[in-house]
């Protein structure tokens, strides 16, 4: 896979000022839109507001970043891609945010977070989801990624996954 | 165009041309108009109800998850990634406890010395501080956990590798 280029950071969440209507919205929607003809209508009925209320409130926690993302979410194991590795990075405080952005621009990386330390057990603070087909897949994305960010001086660590006990949509209220 | 009225068929048979168009091709900027399946029909020359019910089936056989909102992680709610560091023998037993909390929607064993890695996503912090409290109280380990400090990935989506040997 071929690197996507994209052309800014995300900005960061701030804890979102969600009025009790975008409460009750994100609760009818976090389990998925009706696979009906009017789906905005039908979720709108529910909330007593009109469709072109409920898209527009969409449009809103999207272009807030609360949405992150909005339309169709696949399953990776199912589809064939059945390595993942969580590749967990230390990275010098002052470097974080200039390598977290290079190595989130790869489309075969489907998360990469900064995360605390937990010193002396756990060094690691950048966090990167990686997905292939199979392990060699992965790995050969996890070399590509060292060398495209200039990495390879980083200690890291590869964590393929060996069982999957749970894996769903988060729930939040 | 399609002939296939079962679930089974479907986890059988390689994707048609439709089902990979859906799959790939709307996993962000879905349309915010009144009749988004229709929109997405007229994209890829079909009929709205071909296209609805083609969703359906790739969700009936878990190819899809649903079509919806990704959150952005502690933009609403709290979540954060835990791990523990358990002996094999006492592994499945506490991955099933975990597995109990509705608040856990992601967990896997994982190749090392912390060898289960969940995420929990509550409505507030001291709701998840509590059910980390519990899970330790309750298998006498302790839970390393790891919220989220800075999100680097621009989410769109992934993109699925149709050609080469699916």
């Amino acid at each position: 896979m071929d690197m996507k280029v994209k052309y800014r950071l995300p900005s960061l969440p701030k804890q979102a000022e969600l009025d009790e209507v975008d409460q009750a919205l994100i609760t009818l929607i976090q389990r998925g839109l009706p696979l009906s003809p009017t789906p905005y209508a039908d979720i709108g009925k529910k909330l007593e507001l009109d469709e072109t209320e409920v898209m527009q409130r969409i449009q809103k926690l999207k272009d807030d970043n609360v949405i992150k993302r909005f339309g169709v979410v696949v399953r990776h194991h199912e589809l064939g891609y059945k390595a993942n590795a969580m590749t967990v990075w230390n990275i010098p405080d002052e470097r974080v945010t200039e390598l977290g952005a290079c190595m989130g621009q790869f489309d075969f990386v489907t998360l990469c977070y900064r995360r605390p330390r937990r010193l002396p057990e756990w060094p690691y603070n950048l966090f990167t989801m990686i997905h292939g087909k199979d392990r060699e897949d992965v790995l050969a994305n996890i070399e590509q990624l060292a060398k495209r960010c200039n990495l390879e001086p980083a200690e890291h660590k590869v964590l393929f996954s060996t069982r999957r006990f749970k894996q769903r949509g988060a729930i939040y209220r | 165009m399609m002939n296939l009225n079962t679930e089974e068929s479907l986890s059988k048979r390689q994707l048609n041309s439709l089902e990979k168009h859906l799959l790939n091709d709307f996993q962000h900027g879905f349309p915010l108009v009144s009749r988004p399946y229709k929109k997405i029909a007229d994209e890829l020359g079909t009929t709205e109800e071909t296209v609805i019910d083609t969703l359906n089936r790739l969700q009936q056989t878990g190819y899809v998850s649903r079509v919806g909102a990704v959150f952005r992680a502690n933009s609403i709610g709290a979540s954060t990634l835990a791990a523990m560091a358990l002996p094999e023998e006492e592994l499945e037993q506490v991955a099933e406890l975990v597995n109990e909390y509705s608040e856990v929607n992601h967990n896997y064993q994982r190749e090392h010395h912390y060898n289960l890695w969940f995420v929990l996503t509550a409505s507030d912090e001291h709701t998840l501080n509590a059910i980390l409290d519990d899970i330790e109280h309750r298998t006498g380990h302790a839970v390393m956990y790891l919220p989220m400090i800075e999100d680097f990935h621009i989410d769109l989506g992934f993109d699925l590798d149709f050609d080469s040997g699916y």
